[in-house]
């Protein structure tokens, strides 16, 4: 019977170890790997780059960090410094601009370097690129609807602040959250204008929507990001409403300055437009090098919160 | 019928005098009707669109909403009508407003972190910022009035290149700020009223007596008819130009500051986005020939009111978000239509060989 408890022990811990093993074969330690960003233009790219950053550090990842400075031709000028310098392993490429790829894509397939495209798109072949990381704009649509679904038992009258139309993230959160609120008939949109992801004109369509509806039939705003909810905050805090009481608010991007409104109780929720795609494109990496097929899109889905620990909790 | 009704309600109106403004200028019967049939349709959408209530000391409702809304762009057309009158013409005032609206954020963030040298404290924070407006103004001045450039490509070089200098004074971030004197120019109330009316009200009034009261208004026209000739019967038409960019920068720094204060931030992407094309278009819906010459202030905020009740008009009807630049840009047209002489000539041909 001795026998057994040792028996049992070394399976312990072969069964703690055996994972870790396979873990650090797929975690991409010792690779160089080039990531281009755009710049640091808002405080999201910020914690976009940071997020990769810490990520490479975790896994002993050796990053190369190029800041574009807003300027396609500066990506351009890394990527080729890389691939002529034949010491990377693999490029990271956030793009600042969605056509003129095709030449500097070509290279780097060319020199046997594969390519990452992280968060907005190239019109590229894709056969030029491994594959794209970047979120997910439906799944934040229905994330939204589904806190809302449940927050008001499915009975809500929503009035929506549209983004730009036209750009991806308007459309496809658009799409999500009409996907989810379609299987509750008490769930309606009763008015929708775009205020162009602006705070200025969110409060402006807030305002004409107030004055337009009984502010008594609005239950909810629904703003295609939370720029254009802290303009609606205002509106409905200067109708002599309560936001987050009398008009339930949900929005996405989790900006800084929505916190400030969910810790004064002016705001509900808020999903993230996830900074963590240093992680996704490594693991694409990793894969392609041990030869895995990969599909073209690897979709980053955001969380969504309803307060400022939560978030913090995730953002250590 | 109609043909027959309008130049009689144009005769009767004629009759009106306020002061020494007269309906009789045909481009301002225009431009009324289209704001006073914009309204009709607004009210025609809503039913309350004209009621006004009181809440918490503060006057609500959409009129309200569309002159608060509007006094960014109003305050950009005033400046905007004078260089349009001297056949220049504006593009950076978009940029201007970023680039205004950053040095205010940035100069109160170090008053908000304690620092306590004088020109931290708002007060000279708004005046840095008012000289900013006018430090650009003065730079396209110079570049149109004595490097000869043309303004629409003089202007352009800052309106380029403003947004990146904004960027840069704020490191490419869009900072934001808690000082509630910076804020109130944006979101202040006064008397139950947003505080932006006030001030596009006493800029008007003030830019109103400068080029009425005195000899400048005329000096403005002459040189948008004529510059040569201007300058032949003794005007600095090289000073009057820069006095107007100036002016121009100066607005346009003062709707930066009211944007600003409105988000409690300064956004050098957002901020002023596509206003220059906004003011100039209420311009030329008020009646102000893009080709200089004859200008008048009045005309170009109900050019900015006819703008923003549109907007406003769209925001409450329940089309859907895509169609807003359509029915935009067709109403846009029907005034210009209508303005214009040759087309109104045209139609009464038209009806007339019919009849």
């Amino acid at each position: 019977m001795r026998h057994i408890k040792w028996v049992v022990l070394v399976l312990v811990a072969l069964s703690l170890v055996a994972p870790l093993a396979v873990a650090q074969e797929d975690t991409g330690e010792g690779l160089t790997i080039g990531f281009s960003q755009i710049g640091s233009e808002s405080a999201w790219r910020t914690s976009f780059t940071n997020a990769v950053k810490a990520e490479a550090e975790a896994r002993g990842i050796n990053l190369l960090f190029s800041d574009a400075q807003q300027e396609q031709e500066n990506q351009i000028a890394a990527m080729q410094a890389w691939i002529a310098q034949g010491d990377v392993d693999a490029i990271v490429l956030a793009p600042v601009v969605v056509s003129g790829w095709d030449v500097v894509l070509q290279e780097a397939k060319d020199a046997g370097i594969p390519v990452v495209i992280v968060d907005r798109n190239v019109d590229s072949d894709p056969s030029l690129f491994v594959t794209r990381v970047s979120s997910d704009f439906v799944h934040e649509g229905r994330l939204a609807a589904a806190w809302l679904v449940q927050a008001t038992s499915g009975q809500c009258n929503i009035v929506e602040l549209y983004g730009t139309v036209g750009s991806a993230a308007a459309e496809d959160r658009n799409q999500g959250f009409n996907e989810v609120i379609a299987l509750f008939p008490g769930m309606k949109i009763i008015r929708s204008e775009t205020g162009n992801f602006v705070r200025t004109e969110g409060k402006q369509v807030m305002e004409s929507f107030l004055s337009a509806e009984d502010p008594a039939n609005i239950c909810a705003v629904w703003a295609h990001n939370d720029d254009m909810a802290i303009g609606a905050i205002e509106a409905i805090k200067e109708a002599g409403l309560v936001p987050a009481k009398d008009i339930l608010i949900v929005s996405v991007d989790a900006i800084p300055d929505i916190f400030d409104s969910l810790d004064a109780g002016e705001t509900n929720a808020t999903v993230e437009l996830s900074p963590f795609m240093g992680a996704p494109a490594f693991d694409a990496v990793v894969s392609y090098l041990n030869g895995e097929e990969l599909p073209k899109w690897v979709p980053v889905a955001g969380k969504l919160y309803t307060d400022r620990a939560a978030y913090d909790a995730d953002h250590q | 019928m109609l043909e027959q009704l309008i130049p009689n309600l144009k005769n009767q109106i004629g009759k009106l005098k306020i002061g020494n403004f007269t309906w009789q200028n045909s481009r301002a019967f225009w431009t009324v009707l289209a704001l006073f049939i914009i309204i009709v349709a607004n009210r025609l959408i809503s039913p309350n669109f004209f009621s006004i209530q009181m809440v918490e000391g503060r006057l609500i409702g959409s009129l309200i909403n569309i002159l608060d809304g509007a006094a960014p762009i109003m305050l950009l057309s005033i400046g905007m009508t004078l260089v349009i009158a001297t056949k220049g013409v504006d593009l950076s005032v978009g940029a201007v407003m970023a680039i205004c609206a950053a040095v205010a954020v940035m100069l109160i963030n170090q008053y908000e972190s304690g620092a306590t040298d004088f020109y931290y404290t708002p007060p000279f924070v708004i005046l840095i910022a008012l000289g900013t407006g006018a430090l650009c103004g003065l730079w396209n001045g110079i570049l149109v009035a004595f490097f000869d450039i043309q303004p629409i490509v003089a202007t352009m070089i800052l309106m380029t290149s403003g947004r990146g200098i904004a960027q840069m004074i704020t490191n490419g971030q869009s900072p934001t700020f808690t000082d509630d004197t910076l804020a109130f120019i944006g979101r202040g109330v006064i008397f139950g009223v947003p505080f932006p009316i006030y001030l596009y009200l006493a800029v008007f009034l003030l830019v109103y007596l400068l080029v009425r009261r005195t000899a400048i208004g005329l000096m403005i026209e002459s040189v948008g008819i004529n510059a040569r000739a201007s300058y032949y019967a003794g005007i600095n038409a090289s000073l009057i130009k820069v006095l107007v960019y100036v002016l121009s920068g100066v607005c346009a720094a003062l709707a930066g500051l009211i944007i600003a204060g409105e988000v409690k931030s300064a956004d050098p992407h957002k901020n002023g986005e596509w206003a220059e094309l906004d003011a100039i278009l209420a311009v030329v819906i008020g009646g102000t020939s893009l080709s200089g010459g004859r200008f008048s202030l009045g005309l170009s905020a109900l050019g900015v009111l006819i703008v923003q009740s549109l907007l406003t008009g769209l925001y409450i009807s329940k089309l859907h978000p895509t169609a807003n630049l359509v029915v935009k840009a067709i109403v846009v047209l029907v005034v210009l239509l209508f303005q214009s002489d040759e087309f109104r000539r045209r139609i009464r041909q038209l009806v007339r060989r019919r009849a």
